[in-house]
């Protein structure tokens, strides 16, 4: 049997995600220019959290998109073919935009590298920057996040896992140690 | 997915919808001004034709390119083909050539069958004699579902030569397997001997199924398949079972016209509807390189061992 702790409930995910709008508006001098893209499943949900968040804030409506990055994944031969998932950029496009791309956990890296050889077939981007719900470490790739929910010390061996309202009927994010099977 | 895609019946119904899916997300892709993805980089797909064909292997071809395979065309006129070659030699051939995906068209009904028991890579039926082309089946249910919502409980009519045509049966197949049901409509001496064993109602009269079709489906009359006298005169033909104005108004409003092409305008469906905006025709072939960028994907695109 495997353990599960929550490490994140739905308050402290709220409170994450408005400090990172926060954080986004600042580093952004009000985010006149930012379009957010989210990663699916799950990171297109916080996109547009983040999109309602900074909206209530300011007053501003920021472009809310979604990246599959399924056909850039650098381990698609290690497994069978997956299903694809939604890409649909805002109107405008991309182009000179500082693009803020969202997704749930920061690991190994690939994932957001594939998002961004995805980007660069919409355009040329006057910025790139990365928001995450949980870093949990072990990157095997020269990638950091720039604005980060929580930093989550783990074992490789361990799962994290996101749950989210709109998708899984609640918010955390848990913990599961994979002890011997 | 299985490795080959040789007949519609392999699919199950989940699989066929994974199809469909998949190619719902990568028909985004022939919207944007990159259309390629760098998904089957490194990757070789072989068109195998023995048989004359130019939209199925442009199809395939452009599907390929647009995941960045590297595609060699193989033609059996001019080929070693002509010079008596086997087809297990030509396919020992491109096996070492390191062929990842072998399409094949082939005037013998169970070829692309055969050649998967010579070849590692997969096989993909691009049409076998009289047989199968369930790349074809799987567009035309895709260019169905754009129009009409999911298929289930849907009422599809196929008219014309089911006795030569490798579209019907696919079609009739596939179709069974999303929960359509559908209605072959043909001269008796144009439908099979064993049709009675297909998931499909049969008639013989035109008018009467057209009002309760929500997609209508004309098969094109093979006259270089016709050696013997299938029915009396192309005139006669087209008078019962030709789509004119006339009958095209006796389907529902929102009701749809195919044709797998090419076309015999005048016999088997006339120009105005063959042109009118409920005809599917010309989003057929653009739905034919989603659908086929779609298999490529989902054979070569994991691992399939």
């Amino acid at each position: 049997m495997s353990a599960s702790r929550a490490v994140l409930e739905g308050p402290d995910i709220h409170r994450a995600l408005t400090r990172i709008a926060h954080e986004i508006l600042e580093r952004t001098k009000g985010a006149d220019e930012v379009v957010l893209i989210g990663v699916p499943t799950r990171g297109v949900t916080l996109a547009h959290r983040l999109g309602e968040r900074i909206e209530q804030f300011e007053g501003v409506k920021i472009p809310v998109g979604s990246i599959d990055i399924t056909m850039y994944r650098d381990d698609l031969r290690r497994g069978p073919a997956r299903p694809l998932g939604r890409t649909e950029l805002p109107a405008d496009g991309v182009d000179g935009k500082i693009v803020v791309l969202v997704d749930d956990v920061l690991y190994s890296g690939r994932t957001v590298r594939a998002a961004l050889d995805a980007l660069s077939e919409f355009g040329r981007p006057a910025a790139v920057q990365l928001a995450i719900l949980v870093d949990r470490g072990h990157r095997e790739l020269p990638i950091r996040a720039d604005y980060v929910g929580k930093n989550l010390p783990t074992a490789k061996s361990e799962k994290v896992k996101v749950f989210l309202r709109e998708t899984d009927g609640r918010d955390a994010v848990t913990l599961m140690k994979e002890d011997a099977r | 997915m299985k490795r080959h895609l040789i007949s519609a019946a392999d699919l199950s119904r989940d699989e066929a919808l994974l199809i469909l899916d998949t190619a719902e997300e990568l028909a985004r892709v022939s919207e944007r001004s990159i259309k390629k993805l760098p998904t089957l980089r490194g990757r070789t797909v072989v068109n195998l034709f023995f048989e004359d064909s130019t939209r199925t292997r442009i199809s395939f071809e452009a599907a390929a390119k647009r995941l960045s395979a590297d595609v060699i065309n193989f033609s059996a006129k001019g080929s070693s083909v002509s010079k008596g070659e086997s087809l297990k030699d030509t396919a020992l051939t491109l096996e070492a050539m390191g062929a990842d995906a072998v399409v094949i068209r082939h005037s013998a009904s169970g070829a692309p069958h055969r050649l998967a028991t010579w070849v590692h890579g997969s096989v993909v039926n691009a049409g076998d004699g009289t047989h199968e082309h369930p790349t074809q089946a799987l567009l035309d249910a895709f260019s169905m579902r754009r129009r009409l919502g999911a298929l289930d409980g849907r009422k599809i009519t196929i008219v014309g030569d089911v006795l030569h045509s490798r579209v019907a049966r696919s079609n009739v197949l596939l179709l069974h397997t999303l929960g359509a049901e559908v209605t072959l409509v043909a001269p008796p001496t144009l439908l099979p001997v064993s049709v009675d064993t297909w998931p499909c109602a049969v008639s013989y009269d035109l008018d009467a199924v057209l009002p309760k079709s929500d997609a209508v489906m004309m098969l094109r009359v093979q006259k270089e398949r016709m050696n013997a006298a299938y029915f009396p005169s192309e005139r006669e033909y087209s008078r019962r079972y030709g789509l004119d104005r006339d009958r095209f108004a006796k389907m529902p409003d929102d009701a749809i016209v195919m044709h797998p092409g090419p076309m015999n305008r005048g016999m088997e469906i006339a120009a105005e509807v063959a042109d009118s905006p409920r005809s599917t025709i010309v989003e057929q072939v653009a739905n034919g390189v989603t659908i086929r960028m779609a298999v490529l994907y989902l054979l070569l695109g994991g691992d399939t061992a």
